[in-house]
């Protein structure tokens, strides 16, 4: 039997737009059509002024490193050290994430590098969105 | 508005602190609440009003014995307690109870009558946190910290003693977990948990309990306890996501628990002689001075360092040593609590002489709730 892996989403109906947008490589965000505000996480109503029309859109994927930790304690699906981050995306919302492609170490994780998405699938159902230091 | 005042009568903590292994959760809260009863002459047909978090004030009205007419269960993680102070404030107040007990106990460490606690892989949490390898509170809390170090320039160092400081004070309570002196140097090098955050950095994890006992000013004379008033109460939420704060470096539940309780004491922090601020980690009481007011924005690590909350500061904070030396069940707002109450009742093994408010502010979560008290051993007509 395989190692346990990492823990992985259950989508909800209201969050189903995302992990679908992930499986095709696109990052989803959503705007409120009343007020403009783009907002993550997924829910089907703005937060800011209460309003129900809004849409789904494509994230560009940019984001920069906003802050983060190194965990150095074992966690299934995990090879200590790592980075648990948060990213600030280039519209507006922040989201946890790992990033990869990238030595997990104070020196080479600067807060406000510039990264990009890429997406890793995790199984058939779930494919997960991190971020790697941006290749201009 | 004039207010009828409400004041502590009841407080006590377990019997035992540390490692528990001869009671589960339910017999910490009831031990507390017995020790508490005990402290002020009740029994629990005495008590009409039940609040408690961990387990349901259903589940202690009738372990206890206790008929209420008025309970409360808000479980909004540590600060939950500060948060039953203020609803019970306000019950005896509004007269929908007389005698209000409000029971914390954790069995942290020994895990008996514990149930593990599970993302649920359905929630915000599960679905965009926890895939990501988060595993507790030690590095989820923790992940703010690197965006306010670098916007105010602030240390390990700086962070590190905020640890030092505190067992200073924790060497003074014979209760306290560890006692012994400890440097910038050995916090630096204690174990990496989750950089920048090192063991020493990181709360305790232990069993034990804690209770109160609240009643109307006017009822509090007829005790043998001597009061300890509640002059202003706040509380306030953000964010189940750690990853959501509004800002990194501010919390905005302390913003808004923490400005209520002084608006409704019509006291400013130049009025406190002691201050307690949850310390799970080691930053929370950086962010608490700041976000309370007591320090301009990016100065508190450097105000702590100075030994300005230190034995001899000039603002005491966290004397009992706090959840990184004293004690950390899971939900210290109690324990928190019990030291300010300690400290106005003048009887605390760190005691502050002639301390007349203690403001004590606790946190849920990871920065996901607030609550704050502001306690004084003088009349509430002497502020209001």
């Amino acid at each position: 039997m395989a190692e346990p892996g990492r823990a992985l989403p259950a989508p909800t109906p209201e969050t189903q737009h995302f992990w679908d947008g992930t499986k095709v490589h696109e990052l989803r965000l959503q705007r409120c059509d009343s007020c403009g505000k783009n907002y993550f996480p997924p829910r089907p109503f703005c937060a800011v002024c209460g309003s129900r029309s809004v849409s789904v859109f494509k994230a560009s994927g940019k984001a920069v490193l906003w802050s983060y930790v190194i965990h150095h304690r074992p966690v299934p699906g995990f090879t200590p050290p790592y980075a648990i981050a948060v990213v600030q995306l280039a519209e507006g919302p922040r989201m946890m994430t790992n990033i990869v492609e990238c030595p997990q170490t104070p020196e080479a994780l600067q807060l406000d590098m510039e990264l990009e998405v890429v997406f890793e699938e995790q199984n058939d159902k779930i494919t997960l969105p991190f971020f790697r230091p941006a290749k201009g | 508005m004039r207010r009828n005042a409400v004041a502590v009568v009841g407080a006590a903590e377990t019997t035992d602190l540390g490692k528990i292994e001869n009671l589960s959760q339910i017999g910490l809260h009831a031990d507390a609440a017995l020790n508490a009863m005990a402290d002020c002459g009740l029994r629990p047909k005495d008590i009409d009003g039940i609040a408690t978090a961990g387990q349901t004030p259903v589940e202690l009205a009738h372990y206890l014995g206790i008929t209420p007419t008025w309970v409360d269960g808000t479980a909004v993680g540590g600060c939950s307690f500060m948060i039953h102070v203020r609803h019970a404030a306000a019950a005896i107040e509004a007269g929908l109870a007389k005698t209000i007990l409000i029971t914390h106990g954790e069995s942290g460490r020994s895990r008996i009558g514990n149930p593990p606690r599970r993302v649920d892989p359905q929630s915000l949490n599960g679905q965009f946190e926890q895939p990501f390898g988060p595993m507790g509170p030690p590095s989820m809390f923790t992940i703010p910290v690197l965006r306010y170090m670098k916007r105010y320039g602030v240390t390990e160092e700086q962070i590190a003693q905020v640890s030092v400081v505190q067992r200073e004070w924790a060497a003074m309570h014979p209760r306290a977990t560890f006692r012994n002196p400890i440097t910038t140097e050995y916090v630096l090098n204690s174990r990496m948990i989750a950089w920048p955050f090192r063991l020493l950095m990181c709360c305790l994890v232990t069993d034990g309990g804690g209770a109160l006992i609240l009643t109307s000013a006017e009822r509090a004379k007829d005790f043998k306890t001597k009061p300890v008033y509640i002059l202003g109460t706040g509380e306030s939420a953000e964010t189940p996501m750690v990853s959501q704060m509004e800002d990194f470096t501010s919390s905005r539940a302390f913003r808004v628990a923490g400005p209520t309780a002084f608006q409704q004491a019509g006291i400013s922090t130049n009025d406190v002689d002691h201050l307690m601020i949850y310390d799970a980690f080691a930053h929370l009481p950086i962010y608490g001075l700041e976000d309370l007011g007591f320090v301009p924005r990016g100065e508190a690590a450097a105000f702590i360092a100075a030994r300005n909350t230190a034995p001899g500061g000039k603002l005491p904070m966290n004397t009992n040593g706090g959840g990184l030396s004293y004690m950390h069940s899971g939900m210290y707002g109690m324990y928190a609590l019990q030291e300010s109450v300690r400290q106005m009742r003048g009887t605390s093994p760190a005691q502050i002489d002639g301390a007349k408010i203690s403001v004590c502010h606790g946190v849920g979560g990871m920065f996901a709730a607030s609550g704050t008290i502001i306690f004084s051993n003088q009349t509430p007509a002497d502020f209001w």
